[in-house]
């Protein structure tokens, strides 16, 4: 099976918290021989419910990091002003620099007039394919406070399409991160469609047209699904007014329910853990994102 | 209340999981202070501090990164900057090499390699600064940032942020402020860029499974930074064991429980502040000012 029929849908949402993640789980549990993927690769939680075994643990290693050779420093003081992230600081007389401040340029290295400053690899965290109940997933983990998780995020979207090539698969599913910012960017660009799980609160509509913006300048199709609708019925409904408006290919309520945070609790979907109303809402929801998605 | 003689001069509050309250706590907080507060909204991908505190904006400035431009009359297409750059956002071709601004970091590299200073470095807008005044008789500064939609980078406009910070160089009067940022969620660069230089991170979290492993992703981050952390246990229904005992274990302080309380859900939504529409919700911060040390 090629790659040419490949389908991919990632669920964002911008404002994080909004149920994101439990929604992903629970369309897993209804997508047809999914690859799932959880591309929120700096606070990822999917793994939460989806018990995934893993069977291939790799290293993601991404950039530099700077090192000075304190021995070899002559301290002229040249590395400091070139360094435009202020990761080079002077303490009793000797040159430092800041990891966490570290972006990996190498211009410290490169004009280091004694050479004193080491370039090293820098691990930034770890990925993994494994296997679910539902299917094979591939997901990550950035070291805490590490760098470039969209670089993170391409290599899991990379290796899953490589699972599903090798498997015949052609359903991608993934958790996206919150926000719009790099790893937002990396996560959508080229999908099928995006599905964006918001609430309606102020913070949520206000950031769902931001996610709709980005969504709309990088070409992707979407989907919009009000989680917890009946907190602000006003909201709502102003929210699906515009979500329409702006080209959403359909928009869909979700009630609020305990039962979410009881399934979370207890690592179920909420499809696995009872036969409620709100299974009823998302399993309808998904029904609608599957048929927008054979139109595309 | 005595917080005019804290020993923490700027309080971020933050979170791994989004969602958790972060916003909620950190105007709250602001509106129930007794001394001067800033409040900084450093989630600059969706500030959404302004919804709840209606600030009157004074000033807005546009955050720019320094980017390459090539000059083609003076290039010789000999590569160097290309072969410098770490982020592939600059490349050579066989005429004049190609920027790429949205991968560029700035760091001034093939400016610095260019022998025939062919190169310069311009502006690139990423996003805005606005700052101005909120509070019932305008008593709090207040100032956020704003990605532009498209743009990836975060950090550059947290830094500036965080640059109008008032420090020693300010008029005595300015000394007694206390800042509150709001942090982006997550554990990476911007949430880095947020907390760092901070006197004390407050974790809101959540009592579930999502809220506690995400809170120990960032606990982990702020062990690495070395900052000292404290608690906030928002959404609390039946029993907030789940977290207590962790942070009993990392030895973190829980400040403030807050209970699950659909009232305050409801006036979140209408962009409300707790504090106003929930009568008796105003001790909660009360004590919450009083436990920061």
């Amino acid at each position: 099976m090629g790659g040419h029929t490949m389908k991919e849908i990632v669920v964002v949402s911008g404002k994080g918290g909004t149920g994101k993640t439990s929604l992903m789980a629970a369309f897993a549990s209804l997508a047809k021989n999914p690859v799932l993927l959880d591309c929120d690769v700096d606070a990822a939680d999917l793994h939460l419910i989806l018990s995934p075994d893993i069977i291939e643990k790799h290293i993601f290693k991404s950039g530099q990091e700077a090192i000075i050779r304190s021995n070899e420093c002559i301290r002229c003081g040249a590395c400091q002003p070139l360094c435009r992230f202020d990761a080079i600081t002077r303490k009793n007389d000797a040159y430092q620099i800041n990891k966490h401040a570290c972006e990996g340029c190498g211009v410290c290295v490169s004009f280091c007039c004694s050479r004193a400053i080491d370039f090293h690899e820098r691990t930034c965290g770890e990925w993994y394919r494994s296997g679910t109940r539902y299917g094979p997933m591939v997901h990550a983990r950035l070291f805490p406070g590490a760098e470039n998780s969209g670089k993170l995020v391409t290599v899991v979207r990379e290796a899953a399409r490589k699972t599903a090539g090798e498997r015949g698969l052609d359903l991608l599913l993934s958790d996206g991160p919150p926000g719009i910012g790099c790893p937002v960017i990396a996560s959508i660009t080229g999908a099928s469609m995006v599905v964006v799980v918001t609430e309606p609160t102020m913070s949520g509509e206000h950031d769902m047209k931001r996610i709709l913006e980005l969504a709309r300048q990088l070409a992707v199709p979407y989907a919009v699904l009000i989680n917890k609708w009946d907190i602000n019925s006003e909201n709502t409904a102003r929210m699906e007014t515009y979500a329409l408006k702006s080209g959403a290919g359909m928009v869909g309520r979700i009630r609020y329910d305990r039962v979410v945070t009881e399934a979370q609790r207890a690592g179920k979907t909420v499809m696995e853990y009872n036969n409620s109303d709100i299974a009823a809402e998302i399993r309808e929801g998904w029904e609608h994102i599957w048929d927008l998605l054979q139109k595309q | 209340m005595a917080t005019g003689n804290k020993k923490t001069r700027i309080i971020a509050i933050a979170s791994g999981k989004g969602g958790t309250g972060k916003t909620t706590v950190a105007v709250n907080l602001a509106m129930t202070a007794t001394v001067p507060v800033r409040l900084l909204d450093c989630d600059v991908e969706e500030p959404n501090c302004h919804l709840f505190v209606k600030p009157v904006i004074h000033k807005k400035s546009d955050v720019c990164v320094l980017v390459p431009e090539v000059d083609e009359s003076l290039c010789n297409v000999c590569g160097e900057c290309a072969d410098f750059c770490r982020f592939g956002a600059i490349v050579s071709l066989k005429t004049k090499p190609l920027v790429f601004p949205d991968l560029c970091h700035g760091c001034g590299g093939c400016f610095h390699v260019c022998s025939r200073e062919a190169i310069r470095e311009v502006p690139y807008e990423v996003g805005v600064i606005e700052s101005g005044m909120c509070g019932k008789n305008s008593q709090i500064l207040f100032a956020q940032g704003r990605l532009n939609v498209g743009r990836a980078k975060s950090p550059p406009i947290i830094r500036q942020l965080k640059r109008e910070l008032p420090g020693q160089s300010d008029p005595p009067a300015r000394q007694g402020i206390i800042t509150i940022i709001d942090a982006p969620p997550g554990t990476s660069c911007p949430f880095v860029s947020a907390v760092s230089g901070c006197d004390l991170v407050l974790l809101v979290t959540e009592p579930t499974p999502f809220g506690l492993h995400d809170m120990k992703l960032a606990v982990e981050s702020l062990k690495q930074l070395a900052l000292p952390v404290g608690a906030v246990i928002n959404r609390v229904a039946g029993g907030s064991e789940i977290i207590t005992q962790y942070c009993q274990s990392e030895k973190i302080p829980v400040y403030l429980e807050i209970p699950d309380d659909r009232r305050i859900a409801e006036a979140y939504s209408c962009g409300r502040i707790v504090t106003d529409a929930v009568a008796d919700s105003k001790g909660l911060f009360e004590r919450l000012w009083a436990a920061i040390p």
